[in-house]
């Protein structure tokens, strides 16, 4: 039992083989692509592995602390395609083998031309909140 | 009582539970001493509403299983059969399920507990477990009964259960030993027994393994005052009923182990040659790396840390906590640069966070020495 993110976001992967901005797309791949990721979500959750999902909307800005009394300071938004965390899902899986044959098949959700987007995604397990009972 | 209630709630029983068998174990002294009054009140009414409570839990326990059995078949007279009990438990933790899906099962099926109180011990949706429950039953309905299951897979699933700890209102350790407990009397077999005794011993000292903000305190810093007493002496007594029947297994092994750390005042007085005598035996009986690491760790006790550094030569440097160790031993061997190095490398390495945490500040305290 282990869980992991499945992360979408565009810091340092590869260009993803179909590499068409979605915007670009026909409304109808849009639709069919949100379609994919809905119908995983809810084979996952047949299968007992689902825990979330989330989309992220594409901007947002920097906050930081700035002192006592003082009004946080915020800055932003940088909207650079680059930094962007488009979303996540979050699995609760046997072992990491089943991770990767997952984050595999998400991956291949449609895109532009219906055909699969083949997009890097980072998978990243999470730690346990506490430690096993036999030290 | 609240105190003897306290003592019930730190042994695992929930807060009502423990207030009902004290309740009872006060009518019973009412009756009982007017004409033998004990010498200590107190004892006496932890024992009796001990008792009570685990006779309350057995039963409702009992009750639960036969209202959750997977058949719908008539319910067997007024007593549940020994055999049935075990048969359930065979059955939920059947080798044809994924562990996952067998620790999901045998805490609804056997346990009792609901499919939400699960999910929420396992952090994920009640809709989640729900499906993984009914998917592991679907899978055992289909099971054969010429293919009855192993004992082998039911003591892994409880273990995994046990070392699951606890994460939100449900203490899974406790309900991993309740289990393994009606296990071990239906069972008759020595490593039922050792699974128990192990776990007994691991739980007694857990009020000493962490600390109020949830740290770690490593094996020689805890105050060992702090260790269950009573769930040392159980887990002792049930340990030596098994060992005597000659067949030694993993878990008695490792219970044994757990005896010796249980029986000694400080890390300085544990018999850390016999230690080392009974991971031998495990490493044999199981050939496992995470074994061979543990024995490496009671090798740097009781031979000291170059004789610890020489066993952990040839381990994999890939194996969890190997890092951790490396660093302990090198600290023991007054390489202080390189042991803060390991620390923090282990921290980086850690699959939980208060290991990583207390990984961390031990990487951080050796820094300020240097």
């Amino acid at each position: 039992m282990a869980k992991y993110l499945l992360l979408k976001h565009y810091r340092g992967a590869p260009t993803p083989v179909n590499d068409v901005p979605m915007d670009d797309w026909t409304p109808h791949e849009v639709s069919d692509h949100i379609q994919f990721m809905n119908d995983l979500a809810v084979r996952l959750e047949g299968t007992g592995e689902f825990v979330d999902g989330q989309a992220l909307a594409p901007e947002g800005m920097w906050v930081r602390y700035d002192g006592e009394g003082r009004p946080p300071v915020t800055d932003g938004p940088f909207a650079e395609t680059k930094d962007l965390i488009a979303g996540w899902m979050i699995i609760d899986v046997e072992d990491q083998e089943r991770a990767v044959e997952l984050a595999g098949e998400l991956s291949s959700a449609p895109g532009a031309g219906g055909r699969p987007l083949h997009e890097w995604l980072e998978l990243r397990p999470f730690l346990e909140a506490a430690p096993p009972a036999d030290e | 009582m609240p105190e003897v209630n306290a003592v019930l709630v730190r042994r695992g029983a929930d807060f009502a539970a423990a207030e009902d068998a004290v309740q009872d174990a006060l009518l019973a002294a009412l009756a009982a001493w007017p004409a033998d009054p004990p010498k200590d009140p107190k004892g006496w009414l932890v024992t009796a509403a001990w008792r009570r409570f685990l006779d309350a839990a057995r039963s409702d326990a009992a009750r639960k299983a036969r209202e959750l059995r997977l058949y719908d078949e008539p319910l067997p007279g007024l007593a549940v059969d020994l055999d049935d009990t075990l048969e359930l438990y065979l059955r939920c933790a059947h080798p044809s399920l994924t562990p996952t899906s067998a620790v999901a099962l045998t805490l609804r099926a056997v346990g009792g507990l609901t499919t939400r109180q699960i999910a929420e011990a396992y952090l994920v949706p009640e809709a989640t477990m729900a499906q993984r429950i009914s998917r592991a039953k679907g899978t055992v309905s289909g099971v054969s009964l010429d293919e009855p299951g192993s004992l082998e897979t039911v003591l892994r699933v409880l273990y995994l259960v046990f070392n699951e700890g606890y994460s939100g209102d449900i203490d899974l350790s406790s309900e991993a030993i309740r289990l393994a407990r009606r296990l071990h009397t239906v069972t008759d077999h020595e490593e039922s027994a050792g699974l128990l005794a192990l776990m007994l011993l691991h739980h007694a000292r857990r009020p000493a393994r962490t600390r109020p903000d949830g740290s770690l305190v490593p094996l020689t810093a805890q105050d060992r005052s702090l260790w269950d007493t009573d769930l040392v002496a159980d887990g002792v007594t049930i340990l030596q009923g098994a060992l005597a029947r000659e067949r030694l297994g993993e878990y008695q092994v490792q219970a044994a182990i757990a005896a010796l750390h249980c029986d000694a005042r400080s890390t300085a007085e544990t018999d850390w040659v016999q230690v080392v005598e009974w991971y031998d035996e495990l490493v044999v009986l199981t050939d496992s790396p995470v074994h061979r690491l543990n024995r490496v760790v009671a090798v740097g006790a009781a031979d000291g840390a170059r004789a610890g550094l020489a066993a952990l030569e040839p381990l994999d440097p890939e194996l969890p906590r190997y890092a951790a160790v490396a660093a302990h031993l090198h600290e023991n061997d007054g390489d202080r640069p390189r042991a803060a190095e390991l620390y923090a490398e282990a921290a980086r390495r850690a699959t939980n966070v208060p290991e990583r945490d207390h990984l961390t500040r031990e990487a951080a305290r050796l820094r300020r020495t240097l």
